[in-house]
C-alpha cells in the first residue's frame, strides 16, 4: 500500500516565520540601497580629497611610534619601496621597537605617476559618510534577517533549505551580501561594493518572493541525499563570491575607460556616468586585483562543486556525466573561468580582455542558474518552477 | 600555467626574474623548410594563447548540445524534434548536432586541447625538476630595479650581514645560498607543483573516463513485486556493453523484489509530489541463490552487489488479471506491468491471452488494452479520457477494451509487450457499441459473445532497475581530488625570491640591500621583506645618524597619501 505523506512533515509556524524574515530582509536591503544612494549623491558635492581617514590614523600611529620616547627604546625602522603597476612606486614603512613585538606599518605614496584609489562613495562629505554608515548597519541587519529566513525555512522541514529555486534565491542573496560584508570586515577597500551588493540582493529576493515562491515542503526522492547539503551549498557560496568579483570587474572596466577618457580630455565617464563617481572609486589596479583574487579563491570551490555534482550523479543515476543541460552549463562556466585565469597569465590578454572574459563567465553562471532552470528541461528540472 | 611579466631589459637578469616554467612564446617560424614549420606549429599549439583559444572553443562547442535534443540523453526527444523540423534534420545530422559530445568536431577540440596540454606540461615538468636541482638564481646586478626594495647603512661587516641574512631566510624556510657576496633565496615551489599536479590530473580524469567507456556495461530490468531476477543476458530487458565488457562478463548475482514503498505529498501546493521510493529486496551473489541477504535500494543509494551497482530507476503498477474461458477454465493469470504516462501514474498497458484455446472450433486469441489508474475520479472527463488524480493508490481502477482474433505472436517476429498488433484483431461489441469496462479490485467482467470472463484480482507494484558495471571510477575520482589539491596550491601559494646583498662602501661602512620578486598579483612580498629587514637589523643595525639609502625617493609627506597596494 502506498503511504500518504501527511503535512505533519512541515512545521508551518516556522515556515511562516521564515517568510516574514525574508520579506523583512528584502525591505531592509531596499532601505540600505536608498541610504547608499544618498551616500553617493551627497558624496559628489564635497571636494574629492585624496586621503582617507584610515590612512591618516595610520600615519599618526607611525609618528607616535617614532616619537622621541619610543626612539629612546631604540626603534628599528625599514622603508620598503614597492614598484606599483602603472610605473610609479609606493613605500611601506615598518617600525619595530627593540624588545617589543609590535610593529607599525605605514603606507606612503611615492612619485606622482601612479594611480590612486578614490576616497570612497562619501567623498569628503560627512553627511554622506553618515548615510554610508547607516547603509552598512542596515545591510548587516538585512543579512541577519536573511540568515534567520533561510534557517527557519530549513528547520520548518528539517532539511537543508535549498530544494527549489525560491530557496536557492534566498540563500543566494545571503551569500552575495555576505561576500561583501566579509570583504569589508577584512578591511578591504570595498565600501563602493555596498550599493551593487544590496541592489542585487534586493532584486534576487524580489524575484524569489514574487515569481519563484513555493510553500515549504519535503523534498522529492531525487534530492534525498547529503550531497544536497554539500553540492548545492557550495554552488550557492560560489554564486555570492562570483557576484562580488563580477561587480569588481565591471567597476574595473568602467574606471579604466573613465581614466582613458579623462586622459583624452573628455568630461564624463562611459555611459554618461559622471566623473565624480569614478573619482571616488578605487584605482584600476586595486579593482582588477580584487576581482582576480576573488575569482581565483572561488575557482577551486567551483571545481569542487562540479565534482561533487558528478559524484552525486553517479550515486543517483549511475553515471558521472551525461551532458545534462545543467552539467553542460556548469562545464561551460568552469571552462570560461579557466580561460579567464589563463588569460590573466597570457601576455596580451591581461587587463580589459581578461575583464570581458570574467564578465562572460559570470553571465554563464547566471544563465546556468536562471536560464537552464526555467527554459531548458533536463534531469535537474525539480527546481520547483512552473 | 602562470607566467610572470618580464620586466627585464637586461637579458642576463632575465633568468632571475622568471618565476614560472611556462614556455616562452616564439612568434615566427625558426629555421627553414618543413621541419621549421613543424616546429613552429608545435610551438604554437603548445602556447598559452592557443590553449586559451581552445578552451574558449570548447565552451562554445558545448553550447549546441544543451539546446538541441541529444540522442545519448533522450532518443525519443530527438525523434520528435526531427519530425517537427524536416528541413533542418539532414543538415543537423551531417553536422552531428544530435550527438554533439561524441562528434568529430567536439572530439577534435578536446583532443587538441589535451595534446596542447601534454606539449606544455612535459617540458615544464623537466624544467621544474631542473629548477629544484639548481640553486635559486643569483642576485641581479641592480637590485633597485626589483619590484620591492629596501636598503640601509650599517657598521656591520658585509660578510656577517650576508651570513645573518642567510640564517634568517632559512629560518623562514626559504632555500637560500650565498653567491657573489649576496644571498639568493626562493620559496613557494608548491605553486608550480600544484600547477603541474592540476594539469596532470586532468589526464588522470581523462584516463578514468576512457577506461570506463572501454570496460563498462549497463542493463535494465523491470521486476514485479514478488518476482526474482538473475543477472544474465536472457533475463535483462536490455543491455549495452563495451569492447571489454560483453554479455558473457555479467557479474553473477540476483535478487528478489519483496516490496516497493512509495509515498507522496497529500496536501498543499505540491500535492502528488513524490516523497520517497524504496525497493526492498533479497539478493545473492555468485552461483548459490540460497545465501540471501536483505537490502534496500532507493533513488540516491544504489546497492553494490558483486562488482555491479543496482540503481532504482522507475516504478509503476501491475494489475493482476485472470481470464477464464466460457467453461470457466483459467486460461490466463498474471500480473501485467502497465507503463506510467504522467506524474499521477495514469498507466497504459495490454493483456495478451495467447493460450485462450478454441472457440466455436477455431483457434482464437484475446487481447485487452486500457488504463490502470491508482486514484480514479468518480467520472472520467470526456475530453481527456481516463486520468489518475494522484500517484498513490487511493481509489484504483482498471479500464479495459477487449479484442479477439490473432495477436500475431506466432509470426516469429519480435513484438512489443506493451502494444497490441491490431492487424488481425477485432474489437468485441456489446449492444452494437465497443465493449469496455471499468473495474475496481476484486470485480469481474463477463465478456460479450460468450468469450468467458475477466477478473481484476488486485495489483502489485513493479520497479525498474539499472544494473551498471563501471570500472575506472577510482582513477577518475583520484584525478579529481588531485586536481582540486593542485588548484589550491597553484592559486594560493606565491612563489617568490628574495635577495640580500651587503657591500662595503668607500667610506668604510656597509650598504645592506634587500630586494624581492613575485607575481604582480601579490603585495605580501613587501610585508615579508619588511619583516625580514626588521629582523636583520638586530644583526646589522641601521646607523642612527644615517638616512636610508633610498631616502631621496621618499617624499616629505610620505604617509599622508593613500597607497592601497601595500595595505592589502
Ligand atoms: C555531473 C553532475 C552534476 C554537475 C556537474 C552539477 C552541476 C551543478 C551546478 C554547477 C549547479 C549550480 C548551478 C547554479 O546554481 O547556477 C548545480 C545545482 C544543483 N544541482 Fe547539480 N550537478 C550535477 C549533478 C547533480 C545531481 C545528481 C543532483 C541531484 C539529483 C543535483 C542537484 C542539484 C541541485 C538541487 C542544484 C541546485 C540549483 C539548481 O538546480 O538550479 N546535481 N548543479
Amino acid at each position: 500500500m502506498s503511504l500518504l505523506a501527511s503535512a505533519t512533515g512541515v512545521n508551518s509556524q516556522l515556515a511562516d516565520l521564515s517568510n516574514k524574515c525574508i520579506w523583512s530582509a528584502m525591505g531592509v536591503y531596499v532601505l540600505a540601497m536608498f541610504a547608499h544612494m544618498f551616500e553617493w549623491t551627497f558624496g559628489s558635492k564635497g571636494a574629492v580629497a585624496r586621503r582617507s581617514v584610515e590612512q591618516a590614523s595610520l600615519a599618526d600611529a607611525a609618528a607616535a611610534a617614532a616619537s622621541p620616547a619610543a626612539a629612546a627604546k631604540k626603534a628599528k625602522k625599514v622603508t620598503v619601496t614597492v614598484a606599483a603597476a602603472g610605473g610609479g612606486t609606493t613605500t611601506l614603512t615598518r617600525t619595530a621597537l627593540a624588545g617589543e613585538g609590535a610593529t607599525v606599518v605605514t603606507s606612503g605614496r611615492g612619485d606622482g605617476e601612479q594611480a590612486v584609489d578614490g576616497p570612497g562613495a562619501a567623498g569628503s562629505s560627512e553627511r554622506a559618510d553618515m548615510f554610508g554608515r547607516i547603509a552598512i548597519s542596515l545591510t548587516v541587519l538585512g543579512a541577519l534577517l536573511n540568515v534567520a529566513g533561510v534557517a527557519f525555512r530549513g528547520f520548518s522541514v528539517m532539511r537543508p533549505p535549498w530544494g527549489n529555486m525560491y530557496e536557492f534565491s534566498c540563500a543566494f542573496s545571503l551569500t552575495m551580501v555576505s561576500a561583501y560584508l566579509i570583504l569589508l570586515a577584512l578591511g578591504k577597500n570595498v565600501r563602493w561594493l555596498g550599493l551593487p551588493a544590496v541592489l542585487a540582493a534586493a532584486l534576487t529576493l524580489g524575484l524569489a518572493t514574487s515569481v519563484l515562491y513555493t510553500d515549504s515542503e519535503q523534498l522529492v526522492p531525487a534530492l534525498h541525499s547529503y550531497w544536497l547539503a554539500i553540492h548545492v551549498s557550495c554552488a550557492i557560496i560560489c554564486g555570492g563570491a562570483f557576484y562580488a568579483a563580477f561587480a569588481s570587474t565591471a567597476a574595473y572596466l568602467g574606471r579604466e575607460s573613465y581614466d582613458k577618457r579623462k586622459a583624452a580630455g573628455l568630461p564624463n565617464g562611459p555611459f554618461k556616468i559622471p566623473a565624480s563617481v569614478f573619482e571616488r572609486m578605487p584605482a584600476t589596479p586595486t579593482l582588477d586585483k580584487l576581482s582576480y583574487r576573488i575569482n581565483a579563491m572561488v575557482f577551486p570551490l567551483w571545481t569542487f562543486t562540479i565534482i561533487a555534482g558528478a559524484i552525486w550523479a553517479e550515486a543517483a543515476w549511475g553515471k558521472y556525466w551525461e551532458w545534462d543541460p545543467k552539467e553542460t552549463w556548469s562545464f561551460i562556466t568552469w571552462v570560461v573561468y579557466a580561460a579567464y585565469l589563463h588569460a590573466r597569465a597570457t601576455a596580451g590578454w591581461k587587463g580589459r580582455k581578461a575583464g570581458y572574459l570574467a564578465l562572460l563567465a559570470f553571465a554563464c553562471f547566471l544563465f546556468n542558474y536562471y536560464g537552464v532552470n526555467i527554459f531548458i528541461t533536463g534531469k535537474h528540472s525539480y527546481a520547483g518552477v512552473g | 600555467m602562470s607566467d610572470t611579466e618580464l620586466r627585464s631589459e637586461q637579458p642576463e637578469d632575465a633568468v632571475a626574474e622568471r618565476l614560472s616554467s611556462a614556455p616562452v612564446e616564439g612568434d615566427a617560424p625558426v629555421g627553414i623548410g618543413a621541419l621549421g614549420w613543424l616546429r613552429w606549429t608545435w610551438r604554437q599549439l603548445t602556447s598559452m594563447r592557443v590553449a586559451l583559444i581552445l578552451l574558449f572553443m570548447l565552451s562554445l562547442a558545448a553550447i549546441p548540445g544543451s539546446l538541441i535534443p541529444q540522442t545519448s540523453e533522450n532518443a525519443f526527444k530527438v525523434q520528435t524534434w526531427k519530425a517537427a523540423h524536416k528541413g533542418l534534420t539532414p543538415l543537423y545530422d551531417k553536422l552531428q548536432l544530435f550527438d554533439v559530445y561524441s562528434s568529430v568536431w567536439f572530439s577534435a577540440i578536446y583532443i587538441l586541447l589535451f595534446v596542447s596540454l601534454a606539449g606544455c606540461i612535459v617540458p615544464r615538468t623537466w624544467q621544474f625538476v631542473g629548477v629544484l636541482r639548481a640553486k635559486p638564481p643569483t642576485a641581479p646586478a641592480n637590485l633597485t630595479r626589483m619590484p620591492v626594495y629596501a636598503a640601509w647603512r650599517t657598521d656591520t661587516d658585509p660578510a656577517a650581514a650576508v651570513a645573518a641574512a642567510q640564517r634568517l631566510l632559512r629560518k623562514r624556510r626559504f632555500r637560500a645560498h650565498v653567491s657573489g657576496g649576496a644571498v639568493a633565496a626562493e620559496k613557494g615551489y608548491l605553486r608550480e607543483v600544484g600547477n603541474l599536479l592540476f594539469h596532470l590530473s586532468l589526464f588522470a580524469l581523462l584516463a578514468g573516463f576512457a577506461w570506463a567507456s572501454l570496460a563498462s556495461g549497463q542493463g535494465g530490468k523491470l521486476v514485479v513485486e514478488g518476482d526474482g531476477f538473475s543477472n544474465t543476458m536472457t533475463q535483462l530487458d536490455d543491455f549495452s556493453g563495451s569492447a571489454l565488457y560483453g554479455p558473457e562478463d555479467l557479474d553473477p548475482f540476483g535478487f528478489k523484489l519483496d516490496g516497493f514503498t512509495d509515498t507522496y505529498q497529500s496536501t498543499g501546493d505540491h500535492i502528488g509530489e513524490a516523497r520517497s521510493f524504496v525497493a526492498h529486496i533479497h539478493y545473492w551473489q555468485g552461483a548459490d541463490p540460497t545465501k540471501l541477504k536483505t537490502g534496500d535500494i532507493s533513488v540516491n543509494s544504489p546497492l553494490e552487489i558483486a562488482g555491479s551497482k543496482v540503481y532504482l530507476i522507475g516504478h509503476g503498477y501491475a494489475p493482476v488479471i485472470t481470464v477464464r474461458d466460457s467453461s470457466g477454465k483459467v486460461v490466463y493469470h498474471d500480473a501485467v506491468p502497465f507503463l506510467p504516462q504522467d506524474s499521477n501514474l495514469t498507466s497504459t498497458g495490454v493483456v495478451k491471452v495467447g493460450d485462450y484455446g478454441q472457440k466455436d472450433g477455431k483457434k482464437v486469441q484475446l487481447g485487452f488494452s486500457g488504463f490502470f489508474l491508482p486514484t480514479a475520479p468518480v467520472q472520467f472527463d470526456q475530453s481527456t479520457g481516463p486520468r489518475s488524480l494522484f500517484p498513490g493508490d487511493a481509489a484504483p481502477a482498471l479500464v479495459l477494451n477487449a479484442f479477439a482474433g490473432d495477436l500475431g505472436t506466432d509470426s516469429g517476429l519480435p513484438q512489443n509487450v506493451y502494444q497490441l498488433d491490431m492487424s488481425h484483431l477485432s474489437q468485441l461489441k456489446q449492444d452494437g457499441q465497443p465493449a469496455h469496462i471499468r473495474l475496481s479490485p476484486g470485480e469481474g467482467w463477463t465478456l460479450p459473445d460468450g468469450y468467458g470472463s475477466l477478473t481484476f484480482d488486485g495489483y502489485k507494484k513493479w520497479a525498474t532497475f539499472s544494473v551498471s558495471h563501471r570500472p575506472g571510477n577510482s582513477v577518475a575520482l583520484t584525478g579529481a581530488v588531485l586536481a582540486i589539491a593542485g588548484l589550491v596550491g597553484s592559486l594560493f601559494v606565491q612563489r617568490r625570491r628574495i635577495w640580500v646583498r651587503a657591500v662595503a662602501t668607500p667610506d668604510g661602512r656597509t650598504l645592506v640591500e634587500l630586494a624581492g620578486l613575485t607575481r604582480s598579483e601579490s603585495a605580501k612580498i613587501a610585508e615579508e621583506l619588511a619583516e625580514l629587514a626588521v629582523d636583520l637589523q638586530d644583526d646589522a643595525p641601521a646607523l642612527e645618524d644615517d638616512a636610508p639609502a633610498d631616502d631621496e625617493s621618499e617624499p616629505a609627506g610620505a604617509a599622508s597619501a593613500p597607497a592601497d597596494e601595500t595595505k592589502e
